[in-house]
């Protein structure tokens, strides 16, 4: 009962923030309000028993996105400017779609309804089969790496797309200016949070790591990892400046990780072909069935951790290492 | 209690169609990516919403004693690699945004539109 409550205070909190976001002119408290929103949502999700997603989106959603969103508003500037026009159209449109969803809404399942036909098909056989066929204990992870390899094969293969479309976007530089502003030198006057940063980011990275090799006992793998290492990183170029956080993961370096990581993809799934299999079939890696599909997998979550790794701090060090016009 | 079951698929509604508003009636080009923010957030409450069972717990098995029931796990896969790729697509959508203020001076859509047709 008590959850229930929680659950509602929360969805009803993630509506009035969502309506905040979108009415305050000022971007950087909008941006504010949705690493807030994330944090909601994260919370909300956790509710519902999804673990791995909470822990996504907490680490992505609070952390990665809000770093990156005030990246760009340090290149573009804070304030939206004020529009004339009363926006009826889009009012109507947003209304009456709101009113068609929500009266569709009463065909469906009460959350939880375990006769669902969603709970129907597919899952009970992932939830019965996961602990023989592959030996773990958690289920999304199996499904994600094992079961349905190719759609998160895909998934990364999207991921290194966007980091190189960022890169390729910045690859031309702006016209020097007299005027321009110096590049950005972190915190290294601010004595505490440097130091207290400093103390957090080996624990940072152990929590990370802990997640890419514990995500099948436990919730976690490579998405959650890569995003939380990406953020450890991302704070000591935050409190040492651009300039040095770039001396220990260059471009070259981060671009050969978000590449390295898909190759390591393709290459467990081209191994099974070489050995006999079919693509992304873990059983002729090693003798032992169970043991060959958690080879395989623990292989494949590496590479996806390391893919996010390098195109969450590539994207990064794109938007921080930009120079400031006017 | 029963009407109260829906409240997840309402929030999930409403939460889509704030999202929507400030993709097509915000000018800001900021505005109108953290409005694809908010949109998105929507579509995963819905799925990890579909996937929540009565009593269950999060699809993590226990190997000694009974067997627990536990939610959906195939959706959480879904919307933990959508999430990813989410931002991914938000640091793309930023970085067209910087390069087009930098063209133009500015990220207001009716500016723009005006800058280009005076070109």
């Amino acid at each position: 009962m008590v959850t229930t409550v929680f659950g509602f205070v929360l969805l009803t909190l993630l509506v009035v923030t969502a309506v905040a976001i979108v009415v305050t002119p000022n971007l950087f408290v909008a941006v504010m309000l949705i690493s807030i929103f994330s944090l909601l949502m994260a919370a909300t999700f956790f509710l519902l028993d999804a673990a791995d997603v909470a822990l996504t989106e907490a680490a992505i959603g609070a952390g990665m996105s809000t770093i990156l969103f005030l990246g760009a508003l340090a290149l573009i500037g804070e304030h939206e400017a004020r529009r004339r026009r009363k926006p009826w159209l889009p009012l109507a449109v947003i209304g009456l779609t709101a009113f068609t969803l929500i009266y569709a809404t009463f065909e469906k399942p009460r959350l939880g309804d375990p006769s669902a036909p969603v709970h129907q098909h597919v899952a009970p056989w992932y939830l019965e089969q996961t602990p023989e066929l592959m030996g773990m204990s958690n289920v999304v992870t199996a499904v994600l790496a094992g079961f349905r390899a190719y759609d998160t094969l895909g998934e990364v293969l999207v991921i290194l797309t966007a980091g190189l479309g960022v890169l390729l976007l910045f690859a031309q530089r702006p016209a020097r200016q007299a005027g321009r502003v110096p590049a950005f030198i972190g915190l290294r006057h601010h004595l505490i949070p440097r130091v207290v940063g400093q103390l957090l980011i080996p624990f940072i990275v152990l929590f990370g790591l802990y997640l890419q090799f514990h995500g099948e006992y436990s919730p976690g793998g490579g998405f959650q990892a890569g995003a939380i290492i990406a953020v450890g990183i991302v704070l000591h170029a935050l409190l040492e400046g651009e300039p040095a956080g770039r001396a220990i993961l260059p471009t070259r370096v981060l671009v050969g990780l978000m590449a390295g990581g898909a190759l390591l993809f393709c290459g467990v799934g081209i191994a099974g072909m070489l050995l006999g299999g079919s693509f992304l079939d873990y059983a002729p890696l090693a003798a032992d069935p169970v043991g060959a599909q958690q080879l395989g997998i623990h292989l494949v979550e590496v590479g996806v951790g390391i893919t996010v790794t390098g195109t969450l701090v590539a994207a990064f060090h794109a938007f921080a290492d930009r120079e400031r016009l006017r | 209690m029963r009407v109260f079951g829906l409240y997840n698929y309402w929030v999930f509604a409403v939460l889509l169609m704030i999202g929507l508003y400030a993709i097509i009636a915000r000018g800001n080009l900021v505005k109108k990516l953290l409005g694809l923010s908010i949109f998105q957030s929507a579509v995963f409450l819905l799925y990890i919403s579909m996937a929540k069972v009565e009593g269950g717990t999060a699809p993590i098995l226990r190997y000694a004693g009974e067997p627990e029931l536990s939610s959906n796990p195939l959706p959480h896969v879904l919307i933990l690699t959508a999430i990813v790729v989410g931002i991914s697509t938000i640091a793309l959508g930023l970085a067209i945004v910087v390069r087009i203020r930098e063209e133009f001076g500015t990220i207001e859509e009716d500016e723009i539109q005006s800058k280009v047709r005076d070109q």
